[in-house]
């Protein structure tokens, strides 16, 4: 649906975004995860032919953006990092406004504006100015406006931001919903979200993809080791290096007192049976055990701090 | 509704929700007021005075001593005037971000500039039918050449046009209405002093070409009666002028 090839977009001598090649299926929800001013922003409006890449081509449902923008404008909603939303008119009158703009017209306009108004519960406020309306209802509105005529393609550049945390699980709900009938690429630096709602993440940092995978790949490939917790009642002065002793623990060190320690294993061996056994056999008092998996958040720092972060030792 | 129309509804209606079409509006009113008003007292001392003169009842030229002076200095109300009206139709959509909405929707720019420029044109031609009621209220009570005011009206919408399509293009050019408007005064100016430097040169081939460029020989013209096609051609030619410039700089924005 969406065929990105070795776009580059350069403002002068700065460049923004460098060679970056990707493809988003029918159906699939992409994230694009980066810290601020990796190019995110910059490669979605090159998308949504607001500019054209400096080189390389982008397609969306098989329309060149460069080409056809207009063909590409049809098929896309946008919405961009501010909502853009003309604080004089009405939510109504603003719907109105681009659905026509949309191309829509009768009624099939005025049932796709109740349709969005009802997905998005902004029938409240739908006779009052946007100008009066808080930062989450106008951010339901650049939403509603994007989704206005139910188009195939989605690119939602962070899409939750300044809303409560009810209305953004209601949002991810929705974008989950779209999975599956619509390509949907959103931007984010809330890595929950991606988790969440996407299939695929695109990391990319100052310009560059540096990882494409799904959520749970991209923290397995990072993994260098298990790590396990482990709080005991009564731990001996010495159950660091008593664990340490155990088969197949690489390392173990006292996180933080109230005996809590942190245990490094080898990768693919469950230890959590033996370091039990061992805790409870010698009478110390097994209040908590649990594996500690790597979160996308690590797996985001790592990857943008880090040069080439996959060989990078995991630090505590 | 087609993309065009819809653009210049929703235009009217972001104008009449802000402060600024009533101000202009009143202000322009007041002043076109107040210059007519003088322009008639003026007319009624030299009569008088005529009168004390000569011991007979003149013979008083109203569309020299009225008409054609009011339009003179409607002209330079004019100057002032319509860049505020102008100054928000692009700078304002930067500043808040909804150009991004505008140039992303399947809309080309020929549409959205004709639609802002059509919304802006249908604003002042509204405040010019108002001020009609000046000459008609003259009608009333004196007779006069009606040619001349027909053709002064066309010359100030000839003249406006341009002055909005001058808006239109530095409007485009910053986010910041301010220097849109002003970037726009500056602009008008220096093209009306052309007008005083052809003067100067007087009658020689760089000078008709100065002139020429100047449009306030062609108001003049028009204001005294005179339909030229020339006058035409150069409205018409200045106009859309400004009007592709002001497309390329839209367009450019994509680029940057």
């Amino acid at each position: 649906m969406i065929e990105v090839r070795n776009i580059t977009k350069r403002y002068g001598e700065h460049i923004a975004i460098e060679a970056l090649t990707f493809t988003v299926e029918k159906g699939e929800v992409l994230a694009f995860l980066g810290p601020n001013g990796a190019g995110k922003t910059t490669t979605m409006r090159i998308l949504t032919c607001f500019m054209p890449a400096t080189e390389g081509t982008a397609r969306v449902a098989g329309f060149d953006c460069f080409e056809q923008p207009l063909e590409v404008k049809k098929r896309i909603g946008y919405l961009p990092e501010i909502p853009p939303v003309y604080q004089e008119l009405t939510v109504m009158e603003h719907l109105t406004f681009v659905g026509r703009l949309k191309g829509m017209s009768g009624a099939a306009l005025k049932t796709g504006i109740e349709r969005v108004v009802e997905r998005l519960s902004l029938g409240d406020v739908r006779g009052r100015l946007i100008g009066n309306l808080s930062r989450g209802y106008r951010q339901r509105v650049g939403l509603a406006q994007a989704l206005l005529n139910d188009p195939p393609v989605l690119i939602l550049d962070e899409p939750t931001v300044g809303l409560d945390p009810k209305q953004i699980i209601e949002i991810r709900e929705l974008i989950k919903s779209l999975a599956g009938s619509h390509s949907v690429i959103l931007s984010t630096h809330i890595l929950p979200e991606a988790t969440a709602v996407c299939q695929r993440v695109v990391i990319i940092n100052a310009g560059r993809i540096v990882a494409v995978d799904t959520p749970e790949q991209l923290s397995a490939r990072l993994r260098r080791s298990e790590k396990i917790s482990v709080t005991v009642q009564a731990p001996p002065a010495d159950l660091a290096e008593r664990l340490r002793a155990l088969p197949g623990v690489l390392s173990a060190f006292d996180a933080g007192g109230r005996g809590g320690f942190t245990i490094e294993c080898e990768l693919g061996r469950d230890l959590r049976d033996d370091i039990a056994r061992f805790v409870v056999s010698n009478g110390w008092g097994l209040l908590e055990l649990k594996t500690i998996s790597m979160t996308l958040e690590d797996v985001f720092l790592r990857l943008t701090q880090h040069e080439e972060g996959v060989e990078a030792p995991v630090s505590q | 509704m087609s993309p065009v129309t819809t653009i210049i509804a929703k235009e009217l209606r972001s104008y009449f929700v802000s402060p600024i079409v009533y101000v202009v509006s009143a202000v322009f009113l007041l002043i076109f007021g107040i210059l007519a008003y003088l322009a008639v007292v003026n007319a009624g001392n030299q009569a008088i005075r005529m009168m004390q003169l000569q011991g007979t009842m003149a013979q008083l030229n109203l569309n020299d001593l009225v008409i054609r002076p009011t339009f003179y200095s409607m002209a330079v109300v004019l100057l002032l005037v319509l860049p505020i009206l102008t100054m928000r139709l692009f700078a304002e959509e930067r500043k808040l971000r909804t150009f991004e909405l505008l140039m992303t929707l399947p809309v080309g720019v020929n549409e959205i500039l004709a639609a802002k420029f059509i919304s802006v044109c249908l604003i002042f031609l509204g405040l010019l039918v108002l001020t009609g009621i000046v000459p008609l209220i003259l009608a009333a009570f004196s007779s006069f050449d009606w040619r001349p005011v027909l053709t002064g009206y066309l010359g100030l919408a000839l003249l406006g046009a341009l002055f909005l399509a001058t808006g239109v293009l530095t409007s485009a050019l910053t986010e910041n209405q301010i220097v849109a408007a002003f970037a726009s005064f500056g602009l008008l100016i220096m093209v009306w002093l052309l007008g005083a430097l052809g003067a100067i040169l007087g009658d020689t081939p760089t000078g008709n070409v100065i002139a020429y460029l100047s449009f306030v020989e062609h108001y003049d013209r028009l204001v005294r009666g005179l339909v030229d096609t020339k006058d035409l051609v150069y409205y018409a030619g200045s106009i859309i002028l400004m009007l592709v410039l002001a497309h390329q700089v839209v367009d450019s924005q994509r680029w940057k």
